[in-house]
């Protein structure tokens, strides 16, 4: 199998090991906001990687990712919100209590991205082309305002949580085991979605993507796989919200915004789109970049508005396209 | 008698003060290439979408296999077992010729809701998709990637799609579309034999195939069928001379 | 709740209306002839805020503090579109997102580093200001009410621009076929560069306008693009006619909703509560409006049946 590794496997399989490298590295030489940074990497890859399904695999421009993004979110901030002020989130009609554990996190913000993904893809998916950009976009808005206006979970200001959620056997609160959590998640989730993009579900909703006509008159129906792709995808973005809400211990509108949505989209094409690790590598450029320009100039993003023109006027396949060469078919 | 594979009955359909097909009816039966011929705007490329169900039509029916799908989807009719074929080829370029015909394979067996096993090793997808190949001789090139085929390899792959369908009926748009002399002539002997595994109802404009092809001729013009019948009838047919093969000859 | 108030918020949404479909206007028509999204355009909405507050603030005139937002809007958009726009008609929608993504980046983080974070603030002209009495006795302000008028004007004159003028005859034939108005030996890249300025200037006359009655800042102009999208999901993309009922739509049912729906649910729930389930809602309003037409009508109001 090593053997036969394509040269795109052998950077993937590099990316991983410097993903590891560089938070143990930190650990030895105390330096936790290194861990921390690498943590930020980890979650913003596994957003990213879930765009990718909807963008990549299903060439679906989504611009209102941040949707599931702050869904997920909220969905940990709501739940341990309660926790620590000791009420129930409903009680009528059944009860539901709070919770600081994370798998039950995990798993409310995977359904209820999922859901909402489900609600805005039947919609979104009437339609195609520009009329889907704008749409998704404009549901991000949506959520936004709403989050903005619902002053039960702190509206404009957001909610903090004062400790971070628990996952049994491990203290979280230490970065680096916050951070194989995390890394461990993200693994996880790339194995599953390389063994999607090549199992007959994959196979379909790529050439959904590239001919949809066909697709059709080999009796699939394009619109339906891309809708599950859609969900998939917003469903990942959940969880990773979710991670993301603990990593900071806050959640606020912000994660609604339109701008989040464009930069995981920004994390897909820099790394490259379709590619299994190009969020990955995306992810990890655009944090080394945020923190190294943002270091030399308060204005880092007119570079990063500068790096963005010139990949799509010139670069197009992004890091892993430039590094691999094109794809090879996978069996 | 038996019921045609295949039919149309009286398939009418406008748009606004344009008719673009007025009462078509037409059948295919079992082991026959029909084929469909007449001059550009004909209305050929509305009545195959028709037939399809890309497009639905204002009056009549389309029947497949005796049942009638007028109503039904085009991804419904394909898994009733229509096997169509298009004049631009609709290949999914980035993929392997493999991927593309297990697409097809996907499609007849029903099954696009797996995540996890892979599509290539499954063995009754495989089968299927070899299968096809084999019959139009793409095996040699299953590994290569779509783009970097050959136009004639590419319209052999679409024919090749439409087979691993294991459909009842092919409904092919022009398949000999941009082949050279060579490539017509193997295509020819091939659609030839393909009508023994299922009938053909073929439009094409290339003269020699349609006559070398077909058992049964229907001329369109206007929208309208002027004549139906066997090779020899349509070219003594009159009507057919003055609206459509006079202009060419 | 009285009539004044009612026909005071009814106005309030027609003014938010015109003011929208400039913004409307200039990216269904780029849209329908160029068939590019422009992310930036809301840059170019506040491009023009910032120009005519700089100006106005040089010299106290509110006339040519418009005239710089138009102006400088317009030679803005030409550039962009020489520079970077015309790269992107011939590729798919995935790198016009990313490229005018990317153009926000540079405007909105250029005009922090020229102007600085804090907002400005463009004064309403002595003329326009304070309040002006309608038939019925309602006082409304002067300066709304003339948005209002100008809103409509250049409805008006995109209409006969478009309907009656030889470019206007050139747009269209640009919104059906390229090769066709190529072929008729027009310029076809100083016409897309045309399109493109006009649309920019009605955009800085919008962020200019509406500059005077809130204040002048970096970002102001995304959140009007993402309504502004909204009404031409809502209108259909490329029909200025559907920008137009579009733009008014949302304008009303966003001023409305903000209003109204908050008091509904006060009427059977109690009053902290209803205000917030009618505030929350009224937030979503534009959105379930633009979800219902989606279901009813894919393409919108007015766009093409596919």
């Amino acid at each position: 199998m090593i053997g036969g590794m394509s040269r795109e496997g052998w950077i993937n399989l590099a990316v991983l090991a410097g993903l590891l490298v560089v938070p143990l590295w930190a650990l030895w030489a105390d330096e936790p906001f290194t861990i921390t940074l690498a943590t930020r990497v980890v979650i913003l890859a596994l957003a990213a990687v879930g765009l990718n399904i909807a963008l990549g695999l299903g060439g679906l421009v989504s611009l209102g990712h941040a949707v599931f993004f702050g869904i997920g979110g909220y969905a940990m901030g709501i739940l341990a919100h309660h926790a620590q002020t000791y009420t129930s989130v409903m009680e009528w009609p059944l009860l539901i209590e709070g919770t600081k554990s994370m798998p039950v996190v995990w798993l409310v913000a995977v359904v209820a991205s999922a859901l909402a993904a489900l609600v805005i893809g039947v919609l979104s998916l009437r339609t195609s082309g520009v009329y889907f950009i704008m749409i998704t976009l404009a549901f991000g808005q949506m959520f936004f305002y709403f989050a903005i206006s619902w002053s039960a979970y702190g509206g404009e200001d957001g909610l903090s949580i004062y400790v971070r959620n628990g996952f049994p056997g491990l203290n979280t609160l230490v970065p680096i085991q916050f951070f194989g959590l995390c890394f461990a998640i993200l693994c996880a989730v790339l194995w599953l979605t390389a063994r999607l993009m090549r199992s007959p579900f994959g196979l379909a909703l790529n050439a959904a993507r590239q001919v949809p006509v066909r697709v059709e008159t080999v009796g699939l129906n394009p619109v339906r796989l891309k809708l599950v792709a859609f969900v998939i995808s917003g469903a990942i973005t959940g969880l990773a919200g979710a991670l993301f809400a603990d990593l900071n211990r806050f959640v606020s509108p912000t994660m609604f915004s339109w701008q989040f949505s464009g930069e995981i989209i920004i994390l897909v094409i820099l790394g490259g789109v379709g590619r299994l690790f190009g969020p990955v590598v995306g992810a990890a450029v655009f944090v080394v970049l945020e923190h190294w320009l943002g270091g030399l100039t308060e204005f880092w993003l007119i570079w990063l508005g500068v790096i963005l023109l010139l990949i799509v006027l010139f670069a197009r396949g992004g890091i892993v396209g430039m590094l691999a060469g094109r794809s090879v078919a996978h069996d | 008698m038996t019921e045609p594979v295949l039919e149309t009955r009286g398939i009418t359909k406008r748009f606004g003060a344009l008719t673009a097909s007025e009462d078509v009816s037409l059948d295919l039966k079992a082991g026959e290439i029909h084929a469909i011929i007449g001059p550009n705007g004909a209305g050929k490329s509305t009545l195959i979408q028709q037939i399809c169900g890309l497009l639905h039509p204002d009056a009549g029916q389309v029947r497949l296999g005796g049942a009638d799908v007028t109503r039904m989807a085009a991804a419904a009719r394909a898994r009733a077992g229509l096997g169509r074929t298009f004049q631009v080829s609709q290949l999914a370029m980035e993929d392997t010729v493999l991927q593309n015909v297990v697409l097809g394979a996907l499609g007849a067996v029903g099954r696009p809701w797996r995540f996890f096993g892979a599509a290539l090793r499954d063995a009754e997808l495989r089968d299927r998709a070899e299968a096809a190949l084999a019959q139009v001789g793409l095996c040699d090139v299953a590994a290569m990637r779509c783009a970097d085929l050959s136009h004639g390899q590419r319209r052999q792959l679409e024919v090749a799609v439409a087979l691993s369908l294991s459909p009842r009926a092919f409904v092919m748009d022009e398949p000999m579309a941009g082949l050279g002399a060579e490539g017509s002539k193997r295509m020819t002997g091939f659609l030839s034999e393909l009508r023994g595994t299922a009938p053909i109802l073929l439009v094409e404009h290339d003269m020699d195939a349609v006559f070398a092809l077909a058992d049964r001729i229907s001329v369109l013009v206007y929208g309208r069928i002027i004549a139906t019948g066997t090779v020899a009838e349509i070219r003594a047919d009159r009507a057919v001379r003055d609206a459509y093969l006079g202009e060419e000859a | 709740m009285s009539g004044i108030l009612i026909i005071e918020q009814v106005l309030n949404g027609l003014q938010f209306g015109v003011m929208l479909f400039l913004m409307a206007a200039g990216l269904t028509l780029i849209f329908g002839v160029m068939g590019l999204i422009n992310l930036a355009h809301g840059s170019l909405y506040m491009v023009g805020a910032f120009a005519a507050a700089a100006v106005a603030a040089a010299t106290g005139n509110f006339v040519l503090a418009l005239g710089a937002a138009l102006a400088v809007a317009a030679a803005v958009g030409a550039i962009v579109e020489v520079v970077v726009i015309r790269r992107l008609y011939a590729t798919d929608h995935l790198d016009q997102v990313l490229a005018t993504f990317a153009l926000i980046l540079i405007f909105s983080e250029g005009t922090r580093y020229l102007f600085g974070s804090f907002p400005l603030y463009l004064d309403i002209p002595d003329a326009l200001s304070g309040p002006v009495t309608l038939p019925g006795g309602i006082q409304y302000p002067l300066y709304r009410l003339a948005l209002i008028g100008v809103g409509l004007a250049v409805a008006v004159g995109l209409w006969l621009l478009i309907e009656r003028t030889r470019v206007g005859i050139r747009i269209r034939a640009g919104e059906n076929d390229r090769e066709m108005i190529a072929a008729l030996g027009v310029d076809i890249s100083k016409l897309y560069t045309l399109v493109f300025a006009l649309g920019a200037a009605l955009a800085g006359l919008a962020g200019a306008l509406v500059g005077a009655i809130q204040s002048v800042q970096v970002g102001m102009g995304e959140p009007v693009l993402i309504l502004a999208f909204v009404v031409i999901v809502i209108g259909g993309i490329g029909s200025i006619r559907g920008a137009f009922v579009g733009a008014i739509l949302v304008g009303l049912t966003d001023t409305l909703g903000g209003i109204f729906l908050p008091e509904l649910f006060k009427l059977f729930m109690e009053p902290a509560a209803g205000t917030q389930v009618g505030a929350s809602l009224a937030s979503m309003a534009i959105y379930i409006l633009m979800s219902a037409v989606l279901v009813w009508r894919p393409t919108g109001l007015f766009g093409a049946r596919a």
